[in-house]
């Protein structure tokens, strides 16, 4: 494994199912009526959060405390804190504090990989601006693993505000990895323009993909990040691209329907559909802790920097 | 250099057999017994020792499989976060005697992670340990209950327990240092 968790283009396949059998067990401890193990006893995990985030931070904090590490969360409630010598100064800080792993969230792309240069201590990516979302990509790998027995051939469609989500370029990547299929599907403002070069394919009509799929995934409109209008209104959107009852029909039997979160019920799903038992975002939940356990322990479990010279 | 067969399939089961009399003599039948096998092999053995106190006395034990990688006293220590094997309890051990399985006991840091570990599941009553093996050189004031051969051994060899459920045969093997690559 890689030092770092900044993309999915640091782990390979083999690390994938590495992360994903690891999890299978941490899952087990999460069953116990004692949730913890002493496996980081002494490390220390913080979690560095520039922008707002309820569920992914809980989730490390949670896979960090289940694991026996002191953990810190350093929140900044300002949204325009920019990259540079602010970042620094707290990455120095951190450094000097002795912090073995920093999870970061950052409004901007590529804020992790700078974070690289200033820390000694492993650099996860919680979600760098549009760019990535790896440990979402990876625990819902091992939702869909889970649920249905395997990646490969797997057929999933990516559907809506694909142009602003890093979960949706983090989970493409992590799946055409594991040889599963992909299908993009939104209104063409918001399907990024070198989406075929992912090796995914592409779609502007849902109603035309539901009937051959595995898994559809929906995403949430993130109109916090559009800085133009992408399409007429939301009510147009959700008549065009939302997860509507009727669609469900569409969709195989055995076939799950995930999301993210958080879910605006109403826009790209309705609020019945997502009660329905092959809507899976409890689970998406839970496994993200079991996930993000086997993460810190497989990049934690080792040797620490300077002990040896290892990756 | 080479390997010495210290026990083969036969000696293998009758040691099984012995144990599972001996286990039954020691608390006067199998009531409120559980087995949890230590992973890997271990949990095979534990199996394989349900199965012949099955045989004997017509009782069905519970058995589970633990993996202590989490509680081991190196981590951090190797290169490489350890290979984590599958744990599964799906019985309460409190007020139960749990007897913890293992193939070989050696230094006594992996039963030290197994009593951590048991803990954190329930308060046994009582926690003994059976192994195959028993090859010295404590570092830890540890003791098995149930012992199937005592093998005088240096550290420096490697003591090779090969099960058919994982390897395929039954035996005990000793290798040299350099002996079998």
């Amino acid at each position: 494994m890689n030092k770092h968790l900044l993309s999915i283009h640091d782990v390979t396949a083999e690390d994938i199912v590495r992360v994903l059998d690891t999890a299978e067990s941490f899952r087990e401890v999460g069953t116990r009526v004692i949730k913890k193990v002493p496996a980081l006893r002494g490390r220390t995990v913080v979690n560095l959060f520039y922008e707002n985030s309820t569920r992914t931070r809980i989730s490390f904090e949670l896979a960090a405390k289940r694991l026996s590490a002191d953990v810190i969360n350093f929140t900044t409630s300002g949204t325009s804190v920019a990259k540079g010598e602010s970042l620094k100064d707290t990455a120095l800080t951190l450094q000097a504090m002795g912090a073995d792993a920093i999870v970061i969230r950052h409004s901007s792309s590529g804020a992790p990989l700078t974070l690289t240069k200033w820390v000694h201590g492993s650099v996860l990516n919680a979600g760098d601006g549009t760019h990535e979302h790896p440990t979402q990509a990876l625990l819902d790998l091992y939702t869909m693993r889970d649920r249905l027995g395997r990646l490969e051939e797997l057929r999933v469609a990516i559907i809506g505000d694909v142009l602003h989500s890093r979960v949706a370029r983090s989970l493409s990547f992590a799946l055409v990895k594991m040889g599963a299929n992909v299908t993009l599907v939104g209104p063409p403002t918001l399907i990024p323009p070198d989406a075929p070069a992912w090796g995914v394919e592409v779609s502007y009509d849902v109603e035309g993909v539901l009937p051959k799929l595995d898994v559809c995934y929906m995403l949430r409109v993130q109109r916090e990040r559009q800085r133009q209008q992408y399409f007429p209104s939301v009510r147009e959107y959700s008549r065009l691209f939302g997860l509507t009852r009727a669609r469900v029909g569409m969709l195989p039997e055995g076939s799950l329907i995930m999301h993210p979160g958080p879910m605006n019920r109403g826009v790209e799903i309705d609020s019945d559909v997502a009660d329905l038992p092959q809507a899976v975002m409890e689970e998406q939940v839970t496994n993200g802790i079991a996930v993000r356990m086997s993460l810190l322990y497989l990049l934690l479990g080792g040797r620490p920097e300077g002990v040896s010279t290892d990756e | 250099m080479g390997a010495a067969r210290i026990l083969d399939e036969a000696e293998i089961r009758r040691a099984v057999t012995r144990i599972a009399h001996e286990i039954l003599e020691h608390n006067h039948g199998a009531s409120g017994v559980v087995l949890v096998g230590i992973a890997n092999r271990g949990d095979d053995l534990a199996r394989r020792l349900a199965a012949e106190i099955e045989r004997i006395e017509g009782a069905t034990l519970p058995v589970g499989v633990l993996d202590i990688t989490f509680y081991r006293d190196d981590i951090g220590m190797r290169a490489e976060a350890p290979e984590v094997h599958e744990t599964r309890i799906d019985f309460d051990i409190t007020g139960r005697t749990v007897v913890l399985v293992d193939d070989v006991l050696y230094t006594g840091r992996t039963i030290r992670a197994a009593l951590d570990a048991l803990v954190d599941f329930g308060r046994p009553t009582a926690i003994q340990l059976a192994v195959l093996v028993d090859r010295g050189h404590r570092e830890l004031p540890i003791r098995a209950d149930y012992v199937g051969k005592n093998v005088p051994t240096r550290r420096d060899e490697d003591v090779s327990v090969r099960l058919k459920e994982l390897d395929g045969e039954d035996a005990v093997v000793v290798e040299e240092p350099g002996g079998t690559a």
